[in-house]
Formats: structure tokens, sequence, C-alpha cells
């Protein structure tokens, strides 16, 4: 996890573990499925151009879960609190799949917390044409193989998911766990979200993902694209699940430029 | 002694190779179910449990799988209800209820009663949380497995004994209106409680003082769940005795070793029941459990080829495991007189108060089970009741649960002298 800093804070309570890097204006990131990410180079690019990167450890991913929390809103509801805590509001934010869907939900809720909004390959609405695919019927490593559309092409791939240890395994172990907790039943989707997303009125969205993503279908990017007032779409072509990986680069270019 | 019967009602008419290249049965596309042979095979088991009441078994074990061809049982209340008709002596055990897969436990509540009634009395309701495939089946949330089998049982407990109407508002389970009009015949239904691996689930019964029963598990694993279910009794201040325990044991009978050796074959047919891949749910086993699972049981039962999708060579690492098991005693193969000393070992080493015959599987002639039965009546049947005495292996209905005194120290003595002294978990 080299270039994150752990920090404890308090939220009623309960505590909650923020892995923070960088100085400048605040950008949160709302990781995905299998929990907080390892150091990537897009983090490295953002803390150059002046980000204060600040990733919440969600409750239950490589953490004690909060019990009380039984769906995604509940998760959204607490992560509002956070950023009240924190005198985070508005911020900018970037959610990656699970953590794309839980943004989605956080805005829905209340578009004032957020200044801009990044969307990487979110779940959260179910697809008019296919199926988000099922993380709970496959192993993790299975997953994140599927996740990439050409992993040996990825450069950060072998460093990242080549050789986990068993601490590292447990740890998504830990995050398929409380996945199904939370979005076993309706499957990784809010029916009403898409109802929903209209609301969100001015705030600017930047919807990105690739063209051959193995975990959500084009549908559901579609549905997004259409429910959101003011969206931006950039599609990665021949790109899988995760372009904060497979086109960095690229990624990391048009993230600057929508955020700044 | 309480002796049961017990199989698993494979759907036979399929080839093995499509459950070999599957991974196990779970899985297998139901294009391989003809309604007409699963008619058949239903009027089949059916008058092999009557044949098992006549020859004199106590209890004729039940059991439910879902979506797959290794057991026709899919609904256990459904069978229990039948033979609690067609049946006059034998206790009917359902082994188990999968509470909470069912999602609804007003209705199981509802459907036991009905079966004991009809019964006369004799419904002996085990429940179970279900294997993990089957929370895949009925779209259960792994997660919350534990939860929903605690507040179904609690549920169903109250559902049978208070007084309504009532209204009720758990976490996982509403109702507005609890008035069941049906209860069970018997004043309070003894409930078992079968388990593979979970040692919670050992102390789950014994905190309840419910008789555990071992699924078959290896004797020296079993123990260990012994002696943590006595260990916990401790704690609860009580010492337990053979009526806590129950074994399911596999055995196969005919007249000659070679024949029964033979058949005995059949356990090994398309291989593990549980396909890996819905094997691994999240949150559906405890870390202590999974490394149990790991490290024990499952190793010896699961012999992985070294290609999966070579299916003579997956066959081949089965059969091959086969001698393995039976010198184990994990299947125990014979005539009465060369599996009756060994029952006496298992009977010795776990001192079970309920001990079921798990028949034989695969796709074995129904005469060949018939003349099984009639051994077992003529020759074994009376063997096992005779050690049983001579051991004073006491069953849960004839001695009162939990009323056994811990001895003077405080400590509990356990159920066989050499067996190890584990540390509650």
């Amino acid at each position: 996890m080299s270039g994150w800093v752990e920090r404890s804070i308090d939220i009623g309570g309960e505590p909650l573990v923020l892995l923070e890097a960088g100085k400048g204006r605040p950008l949160l990131i709302l990781h995905d499925e299998l929990g907080p990410a390892d150091w990537q180079v897009w983090h490295e690019k953002a803390v150059a151009a002046g980000r204060k990167l600040i990733m919440p450890v969600l409750p239950g991913f490589r953490s004690d879960r909060l019990k009380w929390i039984r769906d995604v809103r509940d998760l959204a509801s607490f992560l509002g609190r956070v950023l009240r805590q924190e005198d985070l509001v508005p911020v900018d934010v970037i959610g990656f799949s699970f953590g794309g869907w839980l943004a989605a939900e956080m805005a829905v809720a209340n578009p004032g917390q957020f200044r801009k909004m990044a969307l990487v390959a979110p779940f959260g609405i179910k697809p008019a044409e296919g199926y988000i695919t099922d993380m709970f019927i496959v192993t993790s490593a299975e997953y994140i193989r599927m996740s990439f559309a050409d992993a040996a092409a990825t450069p950060e791939f072998s460093a990242l998911y080549g050789s986990p240890d068993p601490q590292t395994i447990e740890g998504w172990e830990d995050a398929r766990r409380e996945c199904a907790e939370i979005a076993w039943q309706p499957y990784m989707h809010s029916p009403s979200l898409d109802h929903l997303l209209g609301g969100v009125g001015a705030l600017p969205v930047l919807l990105l993902w690739g063209d051959k993503d193995a975990i959500v279908p084009e549908s559901a990017m579609r549905a997004y694209e259409k429910a959101l007032p003011h969206v931006e779409a950039k599609v990665f072509a021949g790109c899988g699940h995760r372009p904060e990986l497979e086109r960095r680069e690229d990624f990391a270019a048009h993230l600057t430029r929508f955020l700044d | 002694m309480q002796i049961g019967y017990f199989v698993e009602q494979l759907y036979s008419d399929l080839p093995e190779d499509e459950i070999i290249k599957n991974g196990g049965f779970f899985g297998v596309p139901n294009k391989y179910f003809d309604p007409k042979v699963g008619a058949k095979l239903y009027h089949r088991y059916i008058s092999e449990h009557l044949e098992a009441e006549r020859v004199g078994f106590d209890m004729l074990v039940l059991n439910e799988h879902h979506s797959n061809p290794a057991c026709m049982s899919h609904v256990v209340t459904v069978e229990a209800s039948i033979l609690a008709y067609a049946t006059k002596r034998a206790k009917i055990v359902t082994l188990g209820v999968p509470l909470p897969i069912t999602k609804n436990p007003l209705r199981v509540a509802e459907e036991l009663a009905m079966i004991d009634m009809i019964s006369g009395g004799r419904l002996v309701p085990g429940i179970i949380r279900g294997a993990s495939f089957e929370q895949v089946a009925s779209n259960t949330n792994p997660t919350q497995n534990r939860e929903l089998f605690d507040e179904a049982y609690e549920f169903m407990i109250q559902a049978w004994t208070r007084e309504g109407p009532w209204r009720y508002e758990g976490k996982h389970f509403h109702y507005r209106y609890v008035n069941p009009w049906t209860r069970p015949l018997q004043e309070k239904p003894l409930v078992l409680v079968p388990g593979v691996i979970s040692p919670e689930t050992v102390v789950w019964a014994a905190k309840r003082g419910l008789p555990y029963v071992a699924l078959a598990t290896e004797v020296n694993a079993t123990r260990k769940m012994w002696n943590l279910y006595g260990d916990t009794a401790e704690k609860m201040g009580y010492q337990v005795g053979p009526e806590n325990f129950g074994y399911l044991q596999k055995m196969v009978l005919a007249d000659s070793d070679e024949e029964a050796y033979e058949i005995g074959k059949g356990h090994m047919f398309g291989g593990s029941h549980a396909t890996p891949k819905y094997s691994a749910l999240p949150g559906y086993n405890s870390k202590i459990a999974i490394r149990e699972y790991a490290n024990k049981f499952y190793a010896l039962m699961n012999p992985k080829a070294a290609d999966p999708h070579n299916v003579e060579q997956q066959r081949k690492a089965l059969l091959d495991n086969y001698p393995k098991l039976v010198d184990a005693g994990h299947i125990l193969v014979g005539t009465p007189k060369t599996v009756i000393p060994k029952i006496r070992k298992i009977l010795e080493q776990l001192r079970p108060g309920m001990f079921t015959v798990w028949g034989p599987e695969g796709p074995v002639a129904h005469e060949k089970v018939m003349r099984m039965m009639t051994l077992m009546g003529n020759e074994v049947l009376p063997a096992i009741r005779e050690m049983a005495k001579e051991l004073g292996l006491d069953d849960p209905f004839s001695v009162k649960l939990g009323a056994r005194p811990l001895p003077a120290n405080g400590r509990w003595k356990p159920l066989v002298e050499d067996g190890e002294h584990t540390a509650a978990a």
C-alpha cells in the first residue's frame, strides 16, 4: 500500500480508516468491490497534479463491518456523515465499479455534497441486456482475471495481482463477504437508481468505461448516460473493467482535465 | 440405541461423465432429467424406506438437496409426509430441514406439525443450514445463513408453543399474524442438529442440549467435535452421554465380501457432491471452518486429478481412492460377518446413541438394496442392538437429554477414555 498514509477517525462511535496521499484540493476515492486499491500510477499522477487523495476503507472491507449497514444506501448515508464531519463538502469524487454505484447513491441523496463526480464502470443499474457478472460464484482470482481485457498487456497487473500474499487474499474474501452482505439481492444494483439519477441536476459527471468490459454490460453504461443530466462519457477501446490500469495514461489525462 | 436408514436417492439414469466433467453434481444441466424415470425412482425409494421399517430399522432418515441429480428428495417434508401415513412404527427423521433456504419458518412449523400429527407423533425434526450450493439454488444470502438459521429456529419453536395470535418483527422474518392452526402431536419434538465440519454448529447444539449428528465425518475429526460438544456442555452444567450424539455411517452389505466391495464403489459415483465453484461462497463458512474443511475431511474425499478436464483420469482418481476409504472404515463393505466387527469398532470409538446406516449409492439395482435390507434385519440390526446394550449406548428417546450430572470435580468425562480432551474453540 506504499504511497498511502493511514488516518483513523471516529464517526459517531464507529472507527473508520482513511487512506490519504498528497496535498491540495481533496479527491474522494470510493474503492471497488475487492476493497481499497493498492498504490497505482494514476494515484501518482493525481498527487503530482496537486490533489489530496482520500480513500475511506469502507466498513467490512479489510476492517470490521458495521452490522447495521444492510444495503448500499445505508453505506451512502454513513459516508455522507463522514464528508460533513471531515468538512469536505462539496468534494470531488471518483468511484470505481461498486464504489461508482456508491458515489451515485450519495449523489442522488444529496447532489450538493459533490463538486464533480467521476464514475468508472459503475454498478448500480440493472443492464437492459445481459447481467452484471456474478462475483460470488467465482473466486477472487478468476474475477480479477475477468476484469481485464488484456492482463498481459497491463504493466501493473503482475505487480498488483501476480503473487498476492495470504493477507491480501483474506482481504479479498472479506470484501466479497461485505459485498454479499449488502448487494446479494438485487445483485449489485438498486431498482430505483436510474429513476433518481435525473435529480442530481447540474452536477457534472464523467463516465469512464472500456468497450471490452466483461463485468458490467454496456447497456448499463448507456442507462447512466441517458439518466444523468450533465454527463460526459469516455469509452476506452479494447479495454476491460479496469481502465485506470489498462489505459492508465489516457485515464489520468481525462480525469485531470475533467476535475480541473 | 436408535438405528436409522438413509440414502441420498440418486437420479441414476445419467452418464457419470457429465457429473465428472462438471466437477460435481451441482450444476449438471437438467436436460438429463426424464420425469418418467423420476416417477419410477420416487416409487422405488419409497418402497425401500417401507422395507427398512419392515426389517426393523428404528428411524427412516431423509434429507433434501436442490438442482442436482445426487438427491431426488428436493423437499424433505413431502417425503416425510408420505412416510408419515404409509408407515406405522419407525421414527421419521428429517436430516434435515434447511431452515435458511426455506425463507418461511411459519410454513415449516406448520408442515412439521402436520407430519407429526399424521404420523402419530413419530417425527424427529432435524434442522440444517443447507450446503453452500443450496444457498445458490435458493438465492439465499450466504453471509446471513447462520442468522437466518438461528432466527428461523427460535421462531419455529415459538410457533409450536406460544398461544396465538401474535405479531413478529425480527431481523429477517416478519409476520403480522402468527396463529398456526396446527401444532405437533408430541409435546416437544426432539430437534436434531446434523453437521459436517462447522464447530459453530456443534457449540450451537450443545448450548441448547440438542443432539448433534455427524454426517459420515472421519472418526478423529468426529471425536474432536464430540469433545467440543462435551466442553460446551460442561459450561452449560451437564455431562454428555451417547444420547447427545448420532453418527451416519456409509455401509454396503451383500452375500459375499467381493460383491459388497463392488457395490460399494457406487459411493464414489460422480465424485464430489458440491461443485467447487459453488463451494466458496462469501461469508458462508467461518474462517475456522474453512481451515478445517481444507485440512481434514475433504482432502481425503475429493482427490484432484492432475487434469480436471480428463474424465478418465478423474474417474481413476476416484476409484483409486476407494480402497483407502474402505481401509479407513469410512465406507464399511462386506457380509454381516465381516462388517459387524467393524461396526463395533465405530461404536466403541464414537459411542453414539443414534447410528444411521447410509446405504448403497450410485446406480445400484433395487434388488441389491432389498437384499441388504434382509441381511440387516436378520443379522446386523440384532447385533448392533446387542453391542449397544453392552456398551451402554443410550439414545435421546430413552434418557433425558442434559440430565447427566457433571463429575464431582466439575470437569466433564470424555465419552471415550482415550479421547483427547480439547479446549472449546
